[in-house]
């Protein structure tokens, strides 16, 4: 598709699309989003940055090959459910860290959890582009 | 000393070649440090968990038999490796085969050392594995990849009958612990499945041991290097189903389906497979097919239970071994010193290659059964074994007889002719003696046949005695090894024996045209083997275009016609036809819905604009995910949302270069639409009929409790999926890397890569 407008305003729209992800990869937590959604989302910004500008701009805009993501979203997911045997816990039991706890409030969480879903956001944003980078050079 | 041998090629493999070796050694020099231990009755087990909660642990068991056969695979095998070293020095891949044949080694030891079931079974298929990568070596000719398979598939199907014949057994005497097992034989004798434990398990013995009418791959096996079929086609694998048969002798012997079957089929291998021998001009052919023989007679013997016949086995499977392998080297000399093994074209090597012709002039004068050769000891106490069986002796012995002047006759072709025979014929290499390292095999193999043959009592001792107590139980019945046992029935069937095998070695020449017309009208094993494969092939082939023709929308319309079938016909038959639920609570927002994802499916059918289907199905999913706004679902929605946009430009990207929508015509819609309504019509009665069913809470309201004070967090959904239900997600993102991946890949291969 060559149009400059669509090319212009894909590269705003593929930012937003990206930073909108990652808002709901966090928030998944207590309200709806999570890592499934964030990485439909973001991996949404670079199909339609692919289809605007085509795929060379989007893997060089992307910096590293979606495949890699996919295996690294992986990779970090089983770190995270890993990371509870050093806990003498089951495996993949959630393991939580809480900066500047008060009486009422939990404070800043961190947890395996959120890593776990880091991985999920990773494998699907991962996943999709590379099937879609793939379909769309080779049809 | 080797300068012609090598001269050509880079001398040795270093380090790769010299390794095995010593391990080998090694191995050989523990088992020998066993030794006395065994022999004065004892034996050693050791055992490691496996998986204990199915009864399954590495138990490995040392005595009399497996001692003797681990005494061989690592005494053999060290001089096998020590001669292929130089065998195929500078090799570029030797160090593969050191490895293939130093695997085989092991895996081949823990075969006959093992005292489990299911471990022995790993350690055989091992061995099956090894031994397939041996003989494929040669990879690169159609006969060395035809015999390999060959070899793989007959002693594969057999391990998987095996295999069978193993859990039955098992579960029938509840324990996978060998010598549990064979401690209560008269209950497996007596045992309902004592028949098709023994079918299945002779099934795979017989096929691994070559016996007749599995015998055909094993001559085709001689495509491997010879070192190769001197370890495993004469002294070691092909002898893994001998050794089970013994294993098992213990526990299953005594019955008459035993006694029949083993001592018909080794008797009938025996004497066919001696027969076949004679016929061979390559000498390896030759050895190959009395090696049949020598099986036939092992198999034989495990048929009885007299203590003649257990002696008889214990003493001829040492002496084979030793001299088969002894004789397999020496060809594999000749031909790397010749650059032939054709019986007719050499002749006179005597003088050149002094210290081969002596090796195989002890190892033939063994195999043949002279005095003083252990070999002759071995004779005897076949011919003593055989008059003890019971029933029809002397049908068996005379079937003996004549497999032994066969063998006598073979013995001479072999080792006699290629040295001292004159034949005029230009070899193709200018023969020369083989290196030290070559010769160390067959000479020390050969002067052992020799050396019990004047002194039984160092192999009756260490290991004949104690192989027939791991048979009988006792060594009471254990016969004396001996040289001269006075004139009896034995003697003379061997007088017998010499005077017919010299005139089948005088008169072979003349035999062969008449042998091969009797072989080309027997059936042909390895020719019905092809024909087998072929109808195989045939079948698949005709399978796949019924099933699977190529075409997408036959296999949508069988998957789908299979799910209403599944689901109508147990409908139909349970009566589960649900009532029509209360319509009252209808909305008009839910109206709205269903006449939109309606419109949206029946324009997609009926379009016959592309752009047009993929747009309708949008309308159709966006519709779902509204349902589940309604429904307040909004992640299930959010991701339904999203999947659908990623599904329409999927679709759009790969449909729109396909051709014009249903050039076929459209023959086919009206069927196609009676399946979709059908199918929608009884998915809707489903659900119906699960809305009857009150819901069950539990779960929902566990989540609903837990959630926030067990994993902090508010979204039930996604708390699910990466807290309380982490171990699934991960399951399923691993899925997903993997069909993208080969999605991936499958684009990949399509077209030649393009320049990003």
């Amino acid at each position: 598709m060559n149009s400059i407008i669509l090319r212009v305003g894909t590269q705003y729209l593929c930012g937003l699309l990206v930073l909108f992800s990652l808002y709901m990869l966090i928030r998944g937590h207590n309200e709806p989003g999570g890592g499934f959604i964030g990485g439909l989302i973001g991996s949404t910004g670079f199909v339609l940055f692919a289809l605007a500008c085509g795929t060379a701009d989007a893997r060089n805009a992307l910096k590293v090959m979606p495949q890699n993501i996919a295996m690294a979203g992986l990779g970090i997911a089983l770190l995270a459910g890993i990371f509870a045997a050093f806990f003498g816990d089951a495996l993949f039991t959630g393991q939580w860290l809480f900066i500047n706890e008060t009486a009422d409030s939990k404070g800043i969480p961190i947890s395996t959890v959120l890593f776990f879903d880091i991985g999920v956001y990773l494998v699907v944003f991962g996943s999709i582009l590379s099937i879609v980078f793939a379909m769309e050079e080779e049809i | 000393m080797n300068d012609t041998a090598t001269a050509t090629q880079p001398k040795g493999n270093g380090l790769v070649g010299l390794i095995p070796v010593g391990i080998a050694l090694l191995l050989f020099g523990w088992f020998l440090s066993l030794a006395p231990a065994v022999a004065e009755g004892q034996s050693l087990r050791l055992v490691w968990d496996w998986v204990p909660s199915l009864g399954i642990a590495m138990s490995f068991l040392l005595d009399g038999l497996s001692l003797t056969f681990a005494l061989l695979i690592s005494g053999i095998g060290a001089l096998v490796l020590l001669y292929s070293n130089t065998y195929l020095a500078g090799h570029p891949q030797f160090a593969r085969f050191a490895l293939f044949l130093t695997s085989f080694m092991l895996a081949m030891l823990g075969l006959v050392l093992a005292d489990n079931l299911i471990g022995l079974f790993v350690f055989w298929e091992l061995t099956t594995i090894t031994s397939y990568l041996l003989i494929g070596f040669g990879h690169d000719t159609a006969k060395g990849r035809r015999s390999a398979l060959q070899a793989l598939f007959v002693t594969g199907a057999g391990a998987l009958a095996l295999l069978a014949g193993f859990i039955l057994l098992g579960f029938s005497m509840g324990s996978f612990e060998l010598s549990e097992i064979l401690a209560q034989a008269d209950a497996l004798k007596a045992h309902e499945m004592y028949l098709p434990i023994l079918i299945l398990i002779l099934a795979g013995t017989f096929t691994k041991s070559a016996q007749f009418p599995f015998h055909f791959w094993l001559p085709n096996a001689m495509a491997a290097p010879t070192p190769v079929s001197a370890f495993l086609h004469s002294a070691t694998m092909v002898k893994a189903g001998v050794y089970l048969m013994a294993r098992m002798h213990p526990g299953m012997a005594g019955t008459d389906v035993w006694f029949w079957t083993l001592t018909i089929a080794g008797a009938f291998t025996a004497v066919f497979a001696s027969i076949l021998a004679l016929r061979q001009t390559d000498l390896k052919q030759a050895l190959a097919y009395t090696t049949l023989m020598a099986l036939g007679t092992l198999t034989l013997f495990l048929g009885q239970t007299s203590g003649y016949a257990m002696t008889a086995f214990a003493t001829f499977l040492v002496v084979h071994s030793l001299y088969k392998a002894s004789l397999f080297l020496v060809v594999g000399c000749i031909d790397h010193s010749t650059g032939t093994r054709e019986a007719d074209v050499l002749g006179g090597l005597g003088r050149v290659m002094p210290v081969t012709a002596f090796a195989a002039g002890l190892a033939a004068l063994s195999m043949a059964g002279f005095p003083p050769f252990l070999g002759f000891i071995g004779k005897e106490l076949k011919y003593a074994g055989i008059l003890a069986i019971g029933s029809e002796p002397f049908l068996f012995a005379a079937a003996l007889l004549l497999a032994n002047a066969l063998m006598f006759a073979i013995a001479g072709i072999v080792a006699l002719r290629p040295f001292w025979q004159r034949t005029g014929i230009a070899l193709p290499r200018k023969p020369h003696e083989a290196p030290w390292t070559m010769l160390a095999g067959p000479v020390i193999l050969a002067i052992l046949g020799a050396l019990f043959g004047v002194y039984p009592d160092l192999l009756q001792t260490s290991l004949v005695d104690p192989t027939v107590k791991s048979l009988l139980g006792s060594i009471e019945d254990s016969k004396e090894l001996k040289l001269w046992a006075g004139v009896n029935m034995p003697l003379i069937m061997s007088i017998a024996t010499v005077a017919l095998g010299i005139t089948l070695y005088l008169a072979h020449k003349r035999l062969r045209p008449a042998l091969g017309r009797l072989v080309d009208a027997s059936p042909q094993f390895d020719k019905g083997w092809d024909k087998f494969l072929l109808g195989l092939k045939r079948f698949a082939a005709w399978q796949t275009r019924i099933i699977q023709p190529g075409i997408l929308r036959r296999y949508i319309f069988a998957t789908f016609a299979t799910v209403l079938v599944a689901i109508g016909g147990t409908m139909i038959a349970r009566q589960a036809m649900p009532t029509l639920p209360d319509l009252s609570d209808v909305t008009f927002q839910n109206i709205a819905l269903v006449v939109l994802i309606s419109a949206g499916a029946i324009l997609t059918a009926l379009t016959s604009s592309r752009i047009a289907a993929m747009a309708a199905l949008g309308v159709v999913g966006i519709g779902v995910a509204m349902i589940f706004i309604v429904f307040s679902a909004p992640d299930v929605a959010i991701t339904q949302l999203l999947v659908e946009t990623l599904v329409v430009v999927l679709v759009a990207v790969a449909l729109l270069r396909l051709p014009v929508l249903d050039e076929n015509g459209r023959d086919h819609r009206p069927l196609d639409a009676i399946l979709a309504g059908a199918i929608g019509l009884s998915v809707t009665l489903v659900l119906l009929a699960v809305l009857e069913t009150p819901l069950d809470l539990r779960l929902t309201e566990y989540f609903e409790v837990t959630s926030w004070p067990e994993a902090f967090g508010r979204n039930i959904v996604n708390v699910i999926l990466v807290d309380f239900r982490a171990l699934d997600t991960f399951g399923e993102i691993a899925v997903v890397v993997i069909a993208a991946l080969s999605a991936y890949a499958l684009l990949r291969t399509t077209h030649p890569r393009k320049d990003p």
